[in-house]
């Protein structure tokens, strides 16, 4: 059970890493994306995404420990 | 042109990981022996490379494209932007620039007090070469991973952490110290915006986005970050001014 936990402590620490923020901002970027694009916007999804994604880091920037 | 990207990205990716795990290797290799040292990186370079090997064979063959272009996506863009992050934070001066020289004369301190046999293997200096180097290149390994199996160019993806890691463990071995003139923020700083970049262009396409310019969006999208990186730069190094902010210690 304790190496279950550290295994699944060292998959958070690798990829959320020190910032949730980014981590929870990224994947909702693409929910986004995906939204815009079944709602039936795909070029308006193009510029949507990026957005997302520049929100996301500035969000991360203001919010270095979230 | 992306194949270039890949490679470029690939390619720098490693030499800054490699550059940080040469570090721990040389401090490990003046306490406790060479012998120890490249013992333990060979092995955890050849553990790296199995697992590089058997994986990405694997993911192609049986994970269809679009779910691994999603997946995929959205692991490199959440890395893009932790890097980036990190990059932008040291430029603009919120966060300590990483020394090399400091992080190898604190190694050494801290392997020193302990029993050397140079002939022999030491398993401290070993635990600690291999989990170093395995962990370092556990990133390359990944990004490696992930980029061959998204773009279906693993010869390349691999070639450039390839080449990264043997010219950066060449130049380690005939100076014996850290590489630390090395502009490693800079790089991390172009690493960070080409893995958002891929992390988004493929994260896109794996949602449903069909991109006008195709993969010419890749260097549409380098462009873009690298602007609002540098605006971000700019705008916390104004407000610092104004505020007065202090380094903070970092890693």
């Amino acid at each position: 059970m304790r190496w279950l936990v550290g295994f699944g402590r060292f998959w958070y620490d690798f990829i959320v890493g020190d910032s949730a923020v980014l981590a929870a901002g990224g994947a909702g970027a693409l929910i986004l994306g995906l939204l815009v694009v079944e709602a039936g916007s795909p070029v308006l999804a193009q510029v949507v995404l990026p957005l997302g994604v520049v929100v996301t880091l500035t969000a991360g920037l203001r919010y270095p420990r979230g | 042109m992306s194949g270039a990207l890949l490679l470029l990205t690939s390619f720098m990716a490693s030499a800054v990981e490699t550059v940080e795990a040469l570090t721990i290797v040389l401090a490990v290799g003046l306490t406790r022996g060479w012998r120890t040292a490249t013992t333990g990186a060979v092995l955890a370079v050849l553990t790296l490379a199995l697992v590089v090997s058997a994986l990405g064979p694997l993911l192609v063959q049986y994970v269809p494209i679009d779910a691994l272009r999603l997946v995929v996506g959205a692991l490199l863009l959440i890395f893009g932007l932790q890097w980036l992050r990190k990059a932008i934070l040291r430029a603009s001066g919120l966060k300590a620039l990483r020394d090399e020289e400091e992080a190898f004369r604190s190694g050494v301190a801290q392997l020193a007090g302990g029993p050397t046999h140079r002939n022999t293997i030491d398993w401290t200096g070993f635990v600690i070469a291999f989990k170093g180097v395995f962990l370092e290149g556990l990133e390359v390994a990944f990004i490696v991973l992930t980029f061959g199996a998204s773009s279906g160019r693993f010869g390349l993806s691999a070639s450039g952490a390839f080449f990264a890691v043997g010219i950066v463990a060449l130049a380690g071995a005939a100076i014996h110290r850290p590489l630390s003139r090395m502009p490693e923020n800079t790089i991390k700083f172009m690493v960070g915006i080409m893995l958002t970049a891929f992390g988004t262009f493929w994260g896109g396409e794996g949602v449903g986005i069909e991109w006008a310019a195709g993969d010419f969006t890749i260097l549409l999208l380098v462009l873009f970050y690298g602007a609002v990186a540098g605006l971000l730069v700019t705008a916390i190094k104004r407000r610092n001014v104004h505020q007065g902010h202090q380094l903070g210690d970092s890693p």
